[in-house]
């Protein structure tokens, strides 16, 4: 039950739970809608712009743009087939409101055909039954909620307001006021009666207005198709698909589309536990994803997105080659740095809100198994290389040849020193493993004995110092004597027999050490930070993939099936999960968490079919 | 004008300025390589795309040298700085005002308004290039005003 208000929140109400979203984009920028009709993050013209709307960082200094009954309403939502098209339903005790929220997408060929926005963000609100008052509040706020603009309403309902090069236009077939605020309405529609409201974004040129009524229709119709059909090319049949094709969707809006580059999330400093300081901003493109997200991408079919991807991985990235960071942002820069916007209240009171990520700069030297894999399951799934990428990855061995005797900052970029993670060790190992495989298959050539004597001294050093045989484990760093969830990689990326003994015992400590119901935390050890951060979504994936490798699969589909539990209403996760109340927790939706649904639920598929 | 001088001076100055960019590229400075984009106007082909576009870039700076060669012979006399001068405007408005303009010509290149279709083709250089590398700006304004200086420096005036 929603009741009236402006975006998140006020100060004295409490913010939406991160959960209670849904995501809308372009595959460019994205927008967050709330269950109570309000658009409460934003950021344009890209996903790491600053933002529009930010009230889910600050409820009252961020701005919003909600649109939804005045009264208290009963709330159902869902994506309109398989599409990002959010349809969300109000039913209060005079009638039902039913608000469509999209960023319109089209092929280029019908885009050519005709003028589009840069971004328009088209709302549709028809009244299905009774009669029922909307109440329109839009509060823009550019720059982090530093800017409120002046609101320009010479014309009849059509509203500007700008910033430096960007121009906001709001048009709309509702009655809509300038406040104090911004813009605020209130119309009451009868059974039939239906209003649109269209926000589009201009940068640097004139604003392209996007006529409403039946051409809105069209829009949305046409969006809807285009989604269907992208979903459609999905191979995955198996029993999840509904989870599988929602991830694929939700994978899709995190991909920026001219760069073919995909982003960790289109958030920042969500809390991974609220109240905390665990807040930092997701709006980049993370390597570590790299192999996996290929895999998904491959797997499902979407080979265009896969060739995109990869070729943003070892084409973006030559500004740092053949080093690589751990982050880039979508063009490929990696110069990303953190600030804190300490004038942010921060959601429901989790200070800082940073913008830019410092992790950037770790070293966390699995990257270079990343993008080695993930060109290794590109050339499995029939893809092809030019001549430079070869180079490229020829490169990389030899940058792993060089430096994987040095500690770094492991997969989960803690900030308390660098250490000899076994994690990166057996990525360093896969990096020269697949290179010379690609070798002995002829796609490149490298120095075989070079590589294969590093391979060789990898695997000695991290079965002799990254296997505690006190434990019966593999363990997070050598010579160490805890457990995290990355080790769960090791059988996934075939490093060892996910069968043997040692991986076993292996999934079994982690389960014991670090398992709750059928969710899993990444670690436990100190990390220098306040504890009390959830469970890590796609720890509990990665399981369920060993699990199925493992021929375990009843367990297997028990603990899979558990864990889709914890989508919220309309199948997004965010990184993390609260054990104890299941909310969703940090960035939102987090692009990792869902290529480990759609990972597991194909080891599952191949599980089954041995 | 002197036809000899600019053929002559024309190609070592475009030397000069796809070696500073190519060494600008291999030191990471900028992902901008001048002959692959215009190689890719011709071919998909990544490795033929490369040679194509330098024999490109080479017709190019001829054409440039012409410009340069006809500005200097109008102002009446030459010297280094007053083509490095040329070669500085030459570089801002290939940044401010061309890039933006290529992926409306290039076929192989989408626009910063390109989506949700995935993109296999080139990313768009944006204003000043910004896109191909935050120093890319800078290594195409050293390489443009180099290749001015060359061509101030040594083109030889027509006589009247």
């Amino acid at each position: 039950v929603t009741s009236p208000g402006g975006g998140a929140g006020t100060s004295s109400q409490s913010y939406a739970p991160i959960g209670g979203y849904a995501v809308i984009g372009d595959c460019r920028s994205a927008a967050l809608v709330s269950t109570n009709g309000s658009i409460d993050w934003l950021c344009l013209p890209r996903f790491d712009s600053p933002s529009v709307f930010a009230a889910i960082l600050d409820a009252d200094r961020g701005g919003h743009f909600a649109v939804r009954p005045a009264g208290v309403a009963a709330t159902t939502r869902r994506y309109i087939g398989d599409s990002n098209v959010l349809e969300t339903t109000f039913t209060t005790s005079s009638g039902v409101l039913r608000l469509t929220d999209l960023m319109p997408v089209d092929s280029e060929a019908a885009k050519s055909r005709e003028l589009w926005p840069d971004h328009e963000i088209l709302r549709k609100v028809e009244c299905v039954e009774g009669t029922i008052d909307v109440a329109v509040d839009f509060i823009p706020r550019f720059d982090y909620g530093r800017v409120a603009p002046a609101i320009d309403g010479r014309r009849d309902r059509i509203f500007y307001c700008e910033h430096r090069a960007g121009l906001l236009a709001l048009s709309g077939d509702m009655p809509l006021a300038i406040t104090g605020n911004g813009l605020a309405g209130t119309q009451q529609l009868a059974a039939g009666e239906r209003r649109y409201l269209s926000l589009t974004y201009a940068h640097g040129m004139p604003a392209v207005e996007a006529p409403l009524g039946p051409n809105a229709d069209r829009r949305i119709e046409r969006s809807i198709a285009w989604w269907n059909e992208w979903a459609s090319t999905c191979r995955y049949h198996g029993p999840y698909r509904n989870a599988v094709v929602r991830s694929a969707l939700a994978l899709k809006l995190l991909s920026y589309s001219p760069s073919g580059a995909i982003i960790a999330a289109p958030t920042t400093s969500l809390p991974e536990k609220i109240g905390g300081i665990r807040n930092w901003d997701y709006r980049y493109c993370w390597l570590r994803d790299a192999s996996l997200t290929l895999r998904a991408l491959c797997d499902l079919g979407f080979e265009v997105e896969a060739d995109a991807f990869l070729s943003w991985l070892l084409h973006a990235t030559h500004l740092t080659w053949p080093h690589v960071n751990m982050a880039y942002d979508i063009y490929g820069e990696s110069h990303l740095p953190e600030r804190e916007l300490t004038y942010l209240s921060g959601y429901a009171g989790s200070r800082p809100v940073r913008i830019g990520n410092l992790a950037a700069l770790q070293l966390q030297l699995d990257t270079y198994g990343e993008l080695v894999e993930a060109a290794f399951v590109w050339l499995s799934c029939g893809g092809t290389l030019d001549r430079s990428s070869k180079g490229n990855l020829v490169e990389l061995g030899r940058a792993v040849c060089s430096r994987w005797r040095a500690p770094d900052d492991g997969i989960w970029e803690r900030r308390g020193g660098r250490r000899h993670h076994t994690h990166s060790k057996v990525m360093c190992w896969l990096a020269l493993d697949r290179l010379l495989t690609l070798h002995d298959a002829g796609h490149l050539r490298v120095p075989v004995a070079q590589f294969g004597r590093e391979r060789d001294a990898l695997r000695a050093e991290i079965e002799a110092r990254g296997y505690n045989e006190q434990l019966g484990s593999y363990v997070s760093v050598l010579d160490g004597n805890e457990v995290d969830a990355s080790l769960l990689v090791l059988a996934l990326h075939g490093y060892v027999d996910p069968r043997s003994p040692r991986m076993r015992s292996t999934c079994d400590r982690i389960r014991g050490h670090l398992g709750i119901d059928n969710l899993l935390y990444r670690y436990k050890e100190d990390d220098g930070l306040p504890p009390g951060e959830g469970a890590f979504g796609i720890c509990g994936f990665w399981e369920v993939a060993c699990r199925a490798l493992q021929q375990e699969r009843t367990t297997a589909v028990t603990q899979f099936e558990s864990l889709l539990s914890y989508a919220n209403d309309v199948g997004l996760f965010a990184e993390q999960i609260d054990p104890e109340t299941g909310a969703a927790l940090g960035n939102f939706p987090q692009g990792l968490t869902h290529v480990g649904l759609i990972n597991a639920a194909l080891s599952l598929e191949k599980s089954g079919q041995r | 004008m002197n036809i000899a001088s600019i053929l002559l001076w024309g190609f070592v100055a475009t030397v000069a300025l796809t070696t500073l960019m190519s060494i600008g590229h291999g030191a990471g400075l900028t992902r901008m390589s001048i002959p692959f984009l215009l190689g890719t106007i011709l071919t998909p082909d990544r490795d033929r795309a490369l040679v194509v576009g330098a024999a490109f870039h080479i017709l190019n700076g001829w054409i440039f040298a012409f410009l340069y060669a006809a500005m200097l012979q109008s102002i009446g006399w030459t010297t280094w700085w007053l083509g490095a001068g040329i070669g500085l405007v030459h570089a801002l408005f290939v940044l401010a005002a061309g890039m933006p303009l290529i992926p409306g010509f290039h076929p192989r290149m989408v626009s910063e308004y390109y989506g949700p279709a995935p993109n296999r083709r080139l990313q768009p250089p944006g204003f000043l290039a910004l896109n191909y590398g935050s120093r890319t700006p800078a290594v195409t304004i050293a390489a443009h005003v180099i290749y001015g200086a060359i061509i101030g420096a040594f083109y030889t005036l027509a006589g009247p």
